[in-house]
């Protein structure tokens, strides 16, 4: 709500526009056709009614058809070409706007895919969603038919007021005498709307959010018996966005009818000078007819431009969003001097293979919000090493493995791969050699093949299948009609949870990762498919580099390092059995784990 | 059907029917003075500026000579000036008139569709609201709404104007020309015609756009949730040409409406045209035969050129009513579900002690699928009641059908030996305060959330509560305490400090009843038991059903009930449990294998 009301409210962002100029000139081409076209439109639609003038006074005046096959056929040239450049007028600007919506989105994503994680814990997926989608669509939208409207009217008035000025000047002025009343009462009209549109923005916005609350929380509302409350309120909101929406209605039925009096006004000016000049033989009543049509074309564009004044300020409030996702800083790249000695590694290169030795060196790290989550951390895993960390909720488990991964860096302190400081090598060769399964297991829609390849696109069927059966996985795809090319929808395609993690493992054991990150889920599975992902966790940690955020006590029990964290600091430290033998905090952790493990068991 | 869905629709206007004729006579005016203008520059251009007889007839021609006819309005043109914008401001008026009654009509019949939707919605039962889709059902709401105020507003408005217009302009022309008047009206069907197919024809290419669009959102959306996947196996060239492809698409689909309209508007524009070619260049050569005027001619001209817009849109407006129509089924379907008490005024309000009692209850949710199966228990008022079970044993059921979010379909539920079905729904759940495990904050201030349903309590109640719930210390350290908004504007409340809020809500209405449905789960063991032990020393003769596992917990009660597959295996107090082989053993057997009173599961209190 708040956003909104500041967005209209902002005066003329000259950066903006700057930007999305830019933008627009890459189409430089379509933009000059456009441009012609319209010209060639607003032209032809001026000419028109001199064809009336000349029909009336050289036929009509003189009674006479001879030569007139010759009008006709210019009649329908000029209309065959103007029917053309309205069909060229709207290719050109469909064509503009659906470009230069790709071009931004194109860019958009890109951005996207090399913005830091820090950039997504400030902005909620739907909101980038949106920028992408509909403000790319709306700005682009509008700036496409923005400019027709502009240059169209432009030229229109422009021809109209020169074909006035040569057929009479003294009509011609009698008819622009109207203008500045116009503007006055345009200009009047269209702050008050706005206005309006503004708070009646608000209070929609109010309303979808009170739909929103009252369906999510329905059954809340049920137990607290709060139904007539309810309505009361919603009733208020309705109530307010009713009368801002009649407001707006008023207001803009008063305008027009306003703003069409001043045209029959200037109408009527023609009429009356134009009329007494007849009678002089000043002027044909062609030319007075002409003078007719044309104080109806020289205003349409007129009273048209407070629509695209607001328009257009729409468009900057969407184009705002929009760059700030574009204009946003990338955090997290390859500084000059690994760009030099590597050149520019790209996602898609081969990159060479890790060894997998990490250390984190007096790693300190605080997210953007502020918290410090590791102060001085130290850890050194050798290759092929597993770690499990096991600890509360923020106690700094998933920050380790993010900055293992380079999601984050450390705000100060180093980690070394292999010896070197990752900030020293480029990007790639470390996510390029890292296999991730996450709490959820998050397939992508298609085929259950398409997601298992992700992990190594040059994958043959053989290695997949090969992948799969160390996964544990081979054996439920075979199960399905259509294998591996079995399609996994949007809602999961007929896999339970347990089946889609082995999916997920097996895309993590095909792509052949020196560092192997697990974060566990902690919903459970029945104990067969447990014991399945068991296995499969065995096989892809086998030899690789891994750290494991574990919550099942089979995995936990699995790897060779046990890390217990307490507030971003190692409290305990060991394998399985030497920290049981403690009786510490990993063994109440332990114990209560199991506790509720065994419990659920036992109710389920 | 058809029929309903109307009577519907009516039932929304209700109130503002003779408001909406009012806009549509307006708008009829509106309309037929809009064609007086054209009349009037004939009269100036043929029997003022030209020699033609005055074609005028009855009080017109009167009125004409009355002015000094011709010989005086050819020295004072502005008189017919000054008509032409008499008629301007009559027309003006009456447009804004029409304007503003429509806008009164169908604001008004908007917020009632509101209002009725937010209500009707707010008293579906519990079943809908597990199962419905919230965003579809918002969209329902917002964008289906604004299309049929939309067809209020504007499409019925539109085609009765195209109407209106269209036979008025027909009158005119034929009583000026006939001939001319063939030729301007030779095309109109066509143009009707083909807009009308035209735009039922690239709704299908619109669909396919959508779908065009939805891929590209899926790919964006998927690529967005899974970043992290797409980092740590360096898919982001993969990712960027699977979304480049997609947008592509998108684009390309799209470029072929954008095609199909430019050939659209251009090819109409064209036939548009001729039609205004034909009528000058025939009414050029009638003229100059003198069998019409110039002032007709013009006239004509005039006429055609106003008919060409609401023509062409008159054929999109006809195709475009389908959307509507489907609007209003979306709405429609939403008030086909049956909601809870029809009239909630009927059904007892007795007082409420808290005995309960469940007589062979059964229930199930789908045919074939029992959820309970004959569940016998009784609680006597004042007592604490403990229920054990795995997660779809059906403790939640038992809590439903004691506030009636469903009803008993076999058996009775009685609250004091009354019957709940008997009782009124409103009253029960007053009268019953319920905790939900997964509890729903509101985006308000906290204050406001605890006193949500209890608007009149005192700042020392509401603290009371929160210290009861032990959520009081955690509010204070808020930067704005009390005044701190929940959610997305405000502070993100931890599953626990939620349960907590929840509790609070709950407490300050003084129930005889109070259910926690598993709402402890969230909060550590030690809290869980501070909390329960404040509502002891509080509601010492409120009955209190608690869902939890948590031993601790159960062991306190005065009975615990232990419910399995949708049956009662076991019920008795801890001592009595604990002795006989069951389920209860079990678990306490584990949980006191190991040292409960160390566990940590929730979060520490604050």
């Amino acid at each position: 709500m708040n956003e909104e009301n500041q967005e209209y409210n902002k005066s003329f962002d000259k950066e903006m526009w700057k930007k999305v100029i830019k933008y627009i000139l890459r189409h430089w081409k379509v933009l000059l056709l456009l441009i012609s076209s319209l010209v060639i439109l607003s032209g032809l639609e001026s000419v028109t009614p001199l064809l009336t003038r000349y029909a009336i006074d050289n036929y009509i005046e003189s009674g006479s058809t001879d030569n007139m096959e010759w009008f006709i056929a210019i009649y329908f040239l000029v209309i065959l070409i103007k029917a053309s450049s309205i069909f060229a007028l709207i290719y050109l600007a469909e064509k503009l706007f659906l470009e230069v919506s790709h071009s931004i989105r194109k860019d958009a994503f890109e951005k996207l895919q090399k913005l830091s994680f820090t950039y997504y814990d400030n902005n909620t997926v739907g909101s980038l969603i949106a920028r992408v989608t509909s403000d790319t669509w709306r700005l682009t939208g509008i700036i496409s038919w923005g400019l027709v409207d502009l240059f169209w009217g432009f030229f229109t008035i422009l021809t109209v007021t020169t074909l006035m000025f040569f057929l009479n000047v003294k009509i011609t002025l009698a008819v622009l005498g109207v203008i500045p009343l116009l503007l006055l009462v345009s200009v009047y009209f269209q702050k008050k709307i706005l206005k309006s549109t503004r708070e009646s923005r608000k209070y929609n916005s109010a309303i979808t959010a009170s739909f929103n609350e009252g369906i999510q929380g329905a059954t809340t509302t049920k137990t607290l018996v709060r139904e007539k409350k309810n309505l009361e309120e919603f009733d208020i909101k309705t109530e307010k966005f009713k009368s801002a929406a009649i407001k707006i209605a008023v207001l803009s039925a008063l305008f027009f009818p306003i703003v069409s009096a001043l045209g029959i006004l200037g109408t009527s000016l023609a009429l009356w000078t134009g009329g007494v000049m007849v009678f002089g033989g000043i002027v044909t009543i062609g030319t007075l007819s002409a003078f007719i049509s044309y104080t109806q074309l020289f205003f349409f564009p007129i009273n048209d431009l407070a629509r695209i004044f607001a328009n257009f300020q729409m468009a900057q409030a969407a184009g705002e969003r929009v760059f700030t996702l574009l204009d946003a800083n990338v955090d997290i790249f390859d500084h000059d001097e690994v760009l030099k000695q590597y050149g520019l590694v790209k996602a898609s290169d081969n990159v060479p293979k890790l060894q997998g030795n990490i250390e984190f060196r007096n790693v300190s790290f605080t997210y953007t919000k502020g918290e410090q989550v590791l102060n001085n951390f130290n850890l050194k895993v050798e290759r092929g090493q597993s770690i499990a960390i096991v600890g509360e909720t923020g106690s700094g488990k998933t920050t380790i493995v993010n900055l293992a991964c380079r999601f984050y860096q450390p705000t100060s302190g180093e980690i070394l791969i292999d010896g070197i400081n990752y900030q020293d090598i480029p990007l790639m060769h470390v996510q390029g050699n890292l296999g991730y399964m996450l709490q959820t297991p998050h397939l992508f829609s298609g085929t259950i093949k398409d997601n298992i390849t992700y992990g190594n696109l040059q994958a043959t069927q053989e290695e997949i299948e090969h992948a799969a059966k160390l996964a544990e996985a081979h054996d439920f795809i075979m199960n399905f009609e259509k294998g591996y090319g079995h399609t996994i929808s949007k809602g999961g395609g007929g896999l339970s949870t347990g089946q889609k993690q082995l999916i997920c493992i097996a895309r993590a054991i095909i792509a052949n990762p020196s560092i192997f990150i697990l974060d566990e889920a902690t919903s459970s599975v029945d104990t067969h498919t447990e014991k399945a992902i068991q296995l499969a966790i065995g096989q892809v940690i086998k030899g690789r580099t891994s750290f494991i955020i574990a919550h099942r006590l089979s995995t936990i029990r699995q790897a060779d390092r046990i890390l217990v964290l307490d507030k971003g600091n190692v409290i305990e430290e060991g394998t399985h059995n030497e920290l049981i033998a403690n009786e510490g905090h990993y063994y109440k952790l332990y114990t209560s784990q199991f506790l509720e493990e065994q419990e659920l068991e036992i109710l389920n | 059907m058809k029929h309903k869905k109307i009577n519907l629709l009516l039932s929304f206007i209700k109130g503002n029917r003779r408001n909406y004729i009012i806009a549509i006579l307006f708008m009829i005016l509106a309309t037929m003075t809009s064609l007086i203008n054209p009349l009037i520059i004939k009269l100036a251009v043929d029997s003022v500026i030209d020699k033609q007889p005055v074609s005028l007839t009855g009080v017109f021609l009167s009125m004409f000579n009355n002015i000094g006819g011709r010989d005086v309005l050819i020295n004072n043109l502005w008189i017919l000036g000054c008509l032409l914008i008499l008629i301007s401001v009559f027309n003006g008026i009456f447009n804004f008139l029409s304007k503003k009654y429509i806008a009164i009509v169908s604001e008004r019949t908007a917020k009632n569709m509101r209002n009725k939707l937010y209500d009707h919605i707010q008293y579906l039962s519990y079943s809908y609201h597990v199962k419905v889709d919230t965003g579809d059902l918002i969209q329902r709401c917002t964008s289906d709404l604004d299309k049929i105020r939309r067809f209020i507003s504007q499409q019925l408005m539109e085609i009765i104007r195209a109407l209106t217009l269209i036979s008025t302009a027909l009158a005119i022309m034929l009583s000026l020309n006939v001939n001319l008047s063939i030729v301007s009206f030779v095309v109109t069907p066509i143009i009707v015609f083909v807009a009308f197919k035209f735009f039922k024809f690239i709704k299908i290419k619109f669909k396919e756009t959508d779908e065009a669009e939805g891929k590209m959102t899926t790919v964006l959306q998927e690529n967005l949730n899974s970043m992290r996947i797409v980092r740590a196996f360096a898919k982001q060239d993969y990712e960027t040409d699977k979304f480049n492809k997609a947008s592509k698409k998108f684009k390309e689909t799209d470029f072929v409406v954008s095609k199909l309209m430019a050939w659209y508007w251009g090819a109409t524009d064209f036939i548009c045209d001729v039609q205004l070619g034909a009528i000058l260049i025939l009414g050029t050569v009638w003229a100059t035969k003198g069998l019409l005027t110039i002032g007709t001619l013009l006239a004509f001209m005039a006429y055609s050129h106003n008919m060409i817009w609401p023509i062409r849109n008159l054929g999109r407006v006809l195709a475009d009513m389908g959307k509507a129509s489907v609007s209003l089924n979306r709405i429609s379907e939403i008030f086909d579900e049956i909601g809870e008490d029809i009239d909630l005024e009927s059904g007892l309000t007795p007082k409420i002690n808290g005995e309960i009692s469940f007589d062979h209850v059964s229930f199930e949710y789908e045919e074939g699928k029992p959820v309970l199966n004959d569940v016998t228990f009784h609680i006597e008022k004042g007592q604490t009641i403990a229920i054990l079970g795995g997660t779809g044993a059906g403790k939640t059921t038992l809590v439903n059908l004691l506030v009636r979010l469903f009803d008993v379909k076999s058996g009775a539920v009685t609250i004091d030996g009354i019957n709940v079905k008997d009782i009124n729904r409103k009253w029960l759940r007053k009268k019953i305060g319920i905790v939900l495990q997964e509890p729903f904050l509101f985006s308000r201030t906290i204050k406001e959330n605890i006193a949500f349903s209890n608007y009149n309590a005192t700042e020392e109640q509401i603290e009371s509560a929160c210290r009861v719930a032990s959520i009081y210390n955690v509010i204070r350290h808020f930067d704005k305490g009390f005044d701190t908004m929940v959610g997305e504007k405000g502070v993100t409340l931890s599953g626990g400090q939620k349960q907590r809020v929840a509790i609070a809500r709950t407490l300050l209405n003084n129930h005889s009843i109070l259910i926690f449905d598993d709402s402890l789960s969230a909060v550590d063991v030690e809290t869980d038991a501070y909390i329960r032990d404040q509502l002891k020393k509080n509601l010492h003769s409120t009955t209190t059903l608690i869902i939890s596992h948590r031993i601790s917990t159960l062991k306190q009660a005065d009975k615990i009930l232990v419910i399995e597959k949708g049956m009662i295996t076991q019920q008795g107090t801890h001592y009595e449990l604990i002795r006989e082989q069951g389920l209860y053993k079990e678990v306490f057997d584990i949980q006191s294998s190991l040292q409960s009173d160390t566990t940590k599961g929730g979060e520490t209190r604050e």
